[in-house]
């Protein structure tokens, strides 16, 4: 791993007791859901990493706590180094803070985690779902969610399956 | 069917995001889209207007949302490949690089050198063609119609430059983990040679129709404008935020498939606004052509795909003779093959800016979660700032000059 990356994980490993994992050359920082905003705003205005390249989540259920991990990849363009934070949150009411006070990307990518997987952004300011239609039920993305699929129609059975089919609210 | 009712829009559900003018009804809200010629695709926007200023902007997405990443968790490595050319419809090629990258990291597969050469050549190939569309349909916005005839004349060439060399014109799924999925024809060189020799007079063309027409500069000049911070802050990337000052261009900040052997520039642009960003992408133009035909000076001989049998499919000729290769050939096709139980996140410049993949691997021979880092959402998310304070007639142009594609999007 890269030098100046190392030291920036240990950074954060002593501000933050943060857990740390490596794989091909990738540093992952483990943060808890309350040190997060305060890890991003170090690794921002200390470290320049300025772009916030995506924010998404994993669902590991059936495995509870933690059941999520919400992850941030951060990128510095100055020192051209890449980082990514991860923060665990537990299966029942999941909540993380907002980071769209640090950074305006978070806004539509923190919409989008939370409409897939329902993990909910305290002080979010526009907290809707924006590529679901409003009124859907469940999150997606979960794993507990089934894929879904559309029953082939045959000669045999083709009425039936009509007759079960949804139409088009009025 | 029942008759025609004209339907309201309530401000109830957005009333955080407009101006308390519009709730005292003295601004009006308007619908544009998702059926407008001019969103590129199926975009809706609600703007807030003062007469024919724009003073707010929400841009409404989804509609497009296929579940691409919740499908990809049921199929193999192999078999989700195929999903990825429907994201970016105007970069399917890129979109396989990036996740084909993303595969071979998490499974740590080698490419040989001649695949490398060819993914650059493709991917460059296929960054023109997807500019092109852009240059011809933003133009178009602005009622240039002549342009968007040429643009697609040239586009056409590349196409059939793909379809020579993987059977289809789009959507070809022709880089594979490992390498790409055969080698090239010998028509192929010619047909690129060709390109790279009628394509810089085409681009001077373009450029005569637009880059000094007064009536271009109009529209374009000085509008939608993006400062630098609003850039970074919104994580745009790409030819916007190269435009409004940044040079960051991931082929030459973290080289891959190559990319540190050709040369080229990264042209930036100061202002920041659709004059710029047009300027940026039309010498992205010129430097792509640069490095396709740097690529295919060099492009080295010898295998396209990796040897390694756990994760290629073995040649169809060996299968009869050797009982390995059936094996592997046997297990590729119906179970797939394995990855770490780890995550990668790998990111490839594409056409709009950085298209990154996160994938996360569970041991079995499907991903346990992928995700699409697609330029285009966080670009779309900027145009509310670049929108404001404009006409609504400008407003097409800035929708243009970001160069959205919603199946990127929406995913």
């Amino acid at each position: 791993m890269d030098n100046k990356l190392e030291k920036i994980v240990q950074v954060l490993q002593g501000k933050f007791g943060a857990a740390f994992e490596e794989f091909r050359d990738e540093a992952h920082v483990f943060i808890s859901a309350e040190h997060i905003i305060e890890a991003l705003t170090v690794l921002r205005d200390e470290h320049e990493f300025a772009l916030l390249s995506t924010l998404t989540a994993v669902d590991y259920w059936p495995q509870e706590a933690p059941r999520f991990h919400v992850i941030y990849q951060l990128t510095s363009l100055v020192q051209n180094l890449s980082v990514q934070l991860r923060v665990p949150v537990n299966g029942s009411q999941p909540k993380v803070p907002t980071a769209t006070g640090l950074f305006q990307a978070a806004n539509w990518r923190e919409r989008e985690v939370y409409d897939m997987f329902g993990i909910e952004f305290e002080g979010h300011p526009d907290p809707r779902r924006i590529l679901m239609p409003e009124d859907w039920n469940g999150h997606p993305l979960r794993k507990d969610y089934p894929l879904g699929y559309e029953e082939p129609q045959f000669t045999f059975n083709f009425d039936e399956i009509d007759l079960r089919k949804p139409s088009p609210k009025e | 069917m029942s008759e025609f009712q004209l339907q309201e829009i309530p401000v109830g559900p957005y009333k955080h995001l407009v101006s308390e003018r519009a709730l005292t009804g003295e601004t009006m809200m308007l619908n544009m889209g998702p059926q407008h010629p001019s969103t590129h695709g199926v975009l809706r926007l609600l703007l807030e207007l003062d007469g024919e200023i724009v003073v707010n902007c929400i841009p409404d997405i989804g509609y497009l949302h296929t579940g691409v990443e919740k499908n990809m968790e049921a199929k193999t490595y192999q078999k989700a490949e195929v999903m990825s050319d429907r994201l970016d419809y105007m970069n399917p090629i890129g979109n396989n690089l990036a996740y084909v990258m993303a595969v071979e990291k998490l499974v740590d597969l080698d490419v040989p050198e001649r695949a490398q050469a060819l993914r650059v050549i493709l991917t460059e190939l296929q960054r023109i063609s997807s500019h092109l569309v852009w240059l011809g349909t933003s133009a178009l916005d602005i009622a240039a119609m002549s342009v968007f005839l040429y643009c697609f004349r040239e586009r056409e060439i590349i196409l059939d430059i793909f379809e020579l060399v993987s059977g289809q014109r789009m959507m070809t799924t022709y880089l594979r983990p490992g390498g790409v999925w055969r080698d090239v024809p010998v028509e192929f060189e010619t047909a690129v040679r060709n390109f790279i020799k009628i394509f810089p007079k085409r681009i001077d063309e373009y450029e005569s129709m637009l880059t000094n027409n007064p009536l271009f500069l109009d529209r374009v000049a000085g509008i939608g404008k993006l400062s630098r911070e609003d850039a970074l802050s919104f994580g745009a990337t790409g030819p916007n935020l190269r435009a409004s000052g940044v040079n960051w261009d991931l082929r030459k900040a973290r080289p891959y498939c190559g990319y540190e052997q050709y040369d080229f520039s990264v042209p930036t642009h100061t202002r920041g606004d659709v004059f710029a960003r047009y300027i940026v992408r039309v010498q992205e133009l010129r430097e792509s052509l640069k490095i396709v035909e740097q690529a295919l000076d060099k492009l080295p001989l010898g295998p396209v795909h990796s040897e390694n049998r756990k994760f290629v499919p073995p040649p169809r000729s060996e299968i009869g003779v050797s009982m390995e290769s059936l094996i592997h050939h046997f297990k590729l096709w119906t179970e797939g093959f394995p990855a770490p139980k780890a995550s990668v996140y790998s990111a490839v410049e594409s056409p709009r800016g950085e298209l990154g993949v996160y994938l996360e691997g569970d041991g079995g021979p499907k991903p346990y979660r992928i995700h699409w880092r697609t330029p285009s959402f966080e670009n779309l998310e900027i145009l509310p700032i670049m929108a404001k304070g404009h006409l609504v007639a400008d407003l097409v142009a800035i929708i243009g000059s970001v160069d959205i594609v919603l199946g990127d999007i929406d995913r």
